[in-house]
């Protein structure tokens, strides 16, 4: 077991690309630390480095305290989940597993006591004997995970693994490896694009886009804290909502309305000129709904587009006018995270039990206190609380 | 259903047709092979021996003794075994080294990135294209001079020439298929390049090297124009040249029996390898590797 400690990696391809741009993060012993993005981002081609089958164009990748840049993968003692799982398919299950275990010359007693132990922490007694290719999704994905705990490895590496699972054994799965690591103890590093998986397993997350590092920071805190406008809309589902405004004092215009934000925030975002609130669907509500001593102030009225009662929840669905100043930082935004908005529209989440129907006109509620105001321009978001954030590289320390 | 039924007929019938298309000059040497000297001398013969005999297997492999109660001919059988046993060294030793190039020379191509890996394939595909009996002239020069004409590494030479870009299309196109996952989940394992191959990636092509030899073996085996011209004595000529000097004492009368009989015991190696490799050829093999 051991820290895996990446300084200023770079990885530049022949073309000169920078698939991954200076990225400095730090796993500690133990830690399970997740690396999300969209695809593209270089999160995969990070994993790969730490694991060595990419070369590190520069910078300094430490497992343990020995820099293993020159390292050849053997050399590394790490464990990789691919996310096709390659298992060898001229094998039997048990030799699959017992596959690093041969390698490394152990004694068949010795390899037979490990193979067994792997498989009844997976429950794949019953399969031992038969080939990867008889083998459903998931106990593919078991045996995968067997080669990579029957060796005692210095960390795991999983390359999005359930990427290939059906949604209901997806989150059986994840369980699974949650469940696995937190017993295990083993340092862990995870890549995936499903913020999902990322909020769920990670003790830490790594957001990356295109290349860079763009917070590092637990699951709370970069939903509470994002760092920048991409991180805001990247994590969150329904995600977060993009809407012009101008602070003018202790309040925010916005298309349907003012809202009264805390005099902190509206101080941070003073004389900035147009900015872009984010808001999450949660955080609004039924005017009629919310708590009595919470309605004043930040309501609006608006018409409602579209209506979906889940039962729990409702979403409804209401649209509005951007100027372009801020329609083409979204778009850009929404390219950067793989979407294709067609409308700019706020999504909001009420209580199931509100009873606002198509096409009406609405009294919605808004939480103040949870809204972060960003800067158009950079994407920055200048409300954020430090404190809470994590690591957010490139921004400026604010004042 | 009634279209069915036809169906299923109209099948069978040209199954049938093929089959005798195919067969007939296999069944018409077989048959040969057991009629006497006097029969296939006959104006008008017959497809079925009319008393059948084993005196050509006799004659060819040299045992027992005829039904004339002489013993059979020890020049004949002697040249016969002698160019068998030819035959069998060249195209085994061809087929051994030819794969063992092949499948290195293959995984470089499918797997590593070096200057001019097109131009080797499209060289290996023009040799491939090139018409053996060009070479005949200066290969004959050449190996008299190199002290290689009549010897087996100067059949097996030319031969490995002629097969290697074949078996070196063929693996590549194998090795492509097989996810490079594969191999770099081995290495992760704690394998070097050298065990992800041996272990992982060789296995996993088992059916692309064994279609290669098969491949190259038949080449080796049924080649008739380099093997005449290249050697002189039995010493190391193979049975498909070996056949042309099956002429028996009368010139008018040429042994067909004789002939037909060498022609049955050459096929049957053949036979018996295909049957033998075909299990090994199990298409699918890499089934389940990765999601299917």
């Amino acid at each position: 077991m051991a820290a895996i400690t990446m300084k200023n990696i770079v990885k530049q391809y022949g073309d000169g690309f920078p698939a991954v741009n200076d990225v400095s993060i730090d796993v500690a012993d133990g830690e399970f630390m997740i690396l999300v993005g969209p695809s593209g981002c270089g999160k995969s081609t990070l994993l790969r480095m730490i694991v060595g089958l990419e070369d590190i164009t520069s910078g300094d990748m430490l497992i343990g305290d020995r820099r293993v840049n020159d390292l050849a993968p053997r050399e590394r003692n790490l464990a990789m989940v691919f996310q096709n799982y390659a298992l060898y398919p001229h094998l039997t299950v048990y030799e699959n597993i017992a596959f690093p275990l041969r390698l490394a010359k152990m004694s068949d007693d010795e390899v037979d006591r490990l193979v067994r132990d792997a498989s009844d922490t997976l429950e794949l007694n019953e399969h031992l004997e038969r080939k990867p290719g008889n083998l459903s999704g998931g106990q593919r994905q078991r045996v995968a995970m067997g080669r990579a705990i029957v060796r005692q490895a210095d960390a795991f590496l999983f390359d999005e693994p359930l990427s290939n699972l059906d949604a209901k054994l997806r989150g059986q799965m994840r369980t699974e490896i949650a469940r696995l690591q937190k017993r295990l103890g083993i340092t862990t590093v995870y890549v995936t694009h499903d913020q999902t998986e990322a909020m769920t397993l990670g003790d830490r997350v790594a957001v990356l886009k295109r290349g860079l590092l763009q917070q590092l920071a637990t699951p709370r805190e970069l939903y509470e804290n994002p760092g920048n406008l991409f991180v805001a809309g990247f994590i969150g589902s329904p995600p977060m909502n993009f809407l012009p405004a101008t602070v003018e004092g202790n309040q925010v215009k916005l298309p349907f309305g003012s809202v009264e934000i805390p005099a902190e925030k509206a101080e941070r975002a003073a004389g900035k000129g147009l900015l872009i609130a984010g808001i999450r669907p949660e955080h609004f509500e039924d005017a009629s709904l919310a708590a009595e001593d919470r309605r004043a102030g930040s309501t609006f009225s608006a018409k409602v587009d579209v209506v979906e009662w889940l039962g729990n929840e409702t979403y409804a669905y209401i649209p509005f006018e951007s100027p372009d100043e801020v329609k083409q930082q979204l778009q850009q935004l929404e390219k950067d995270l793989d979407g294709e908005a067609m409308r700019t529209q706020l999504v909001v989440s009420l209580d199931g039990a509100s009873r606002i129907a198509e096409g009406q006109d609405a009294e919605i509620w808004v939480d103040g206190r949870r809204i972060h105001l960003f800067d158009p321009a950079t994407g920055e978001n200048l409300t954020v609380d430090r404190e809470r954030a994590g690591r957010i590289p490139g921004a400026k320390v604010s004042a | 259903m009634q279209s069915d039924t036809k169906t299923k007929a109209g099948t069978a019938v040209g199954f049938v047709l093929i089959l005798v298309w195919c067969l007939l000059p296999v069944a018409w040497i077989i048959s040969l092979s057991f009629k006497g000297a006097a029969e296939t001398a006959a104006g008008s013969p017959q497809f079925l021996p009319k008393d059948p005999t084993l005196d050509n297997y006799k004659t060819v492999l040299g045992v027992g003794n005829l039904s004339s109660g002489d013993a059979p001919d020890p020049a004949v059988s002697d040249d016969f075994l002698r160019a068998l046993l030819n035959s069998f060294g060249i195209a085994l030793v061809a087929t051994l080294l030819s794969v063992v190039f092949a499948t290195l020379a293959a995984y470089a191509i499918a797997r590593l990135e070096f200057r001019g890996k097109r131009l080797v394939l499209s060289i290996a595909l023009a040799i491939a294209m090139f018409p053996v009996v060009s070479l005949v002239g200066p290969l004959f020069d050449m190996w008299r001079t190199f002290h290689l004409f009549n010897t087996w590494p100067g059949l097996i030479i030319p031969y490995m020439t002629f097969t290697l870009p074949l078996a070196i299309w063929t693996l590549t196109a194998f090795f492509r298929e097989i996810p490079w996952e594969m191999e770099q989940a081995a290495q992760v394992d704690g394998a070097t390049s050298w065990q992800a191959f041996r272990k992982v990636i060789v296995p996993l092509a088992a059916p692309g090297v064994f279609t290669a030899a098969i491949l190259t073996f038949f080449f080796a085996w049924n080649e008739f124009v380099l093997a005449i011209s290249l050697t002189s004595t039995t010493g190391s000529r193979t049975v498909p040249a070996q056949l042309s000097f099956f002429v028996g004492p009368d010139p008018f009368n040429p042994p067909y029996g004789q002939l037909a009989t060498a022609s049955v015991v050459v096929t049957v190696p053949i036979i018996v390898i295909v049957l033998l490799f075909q299990r090994k050829i199990v298409a699918g093999l890499t089934s389940g590797a990765v999601k299917g």
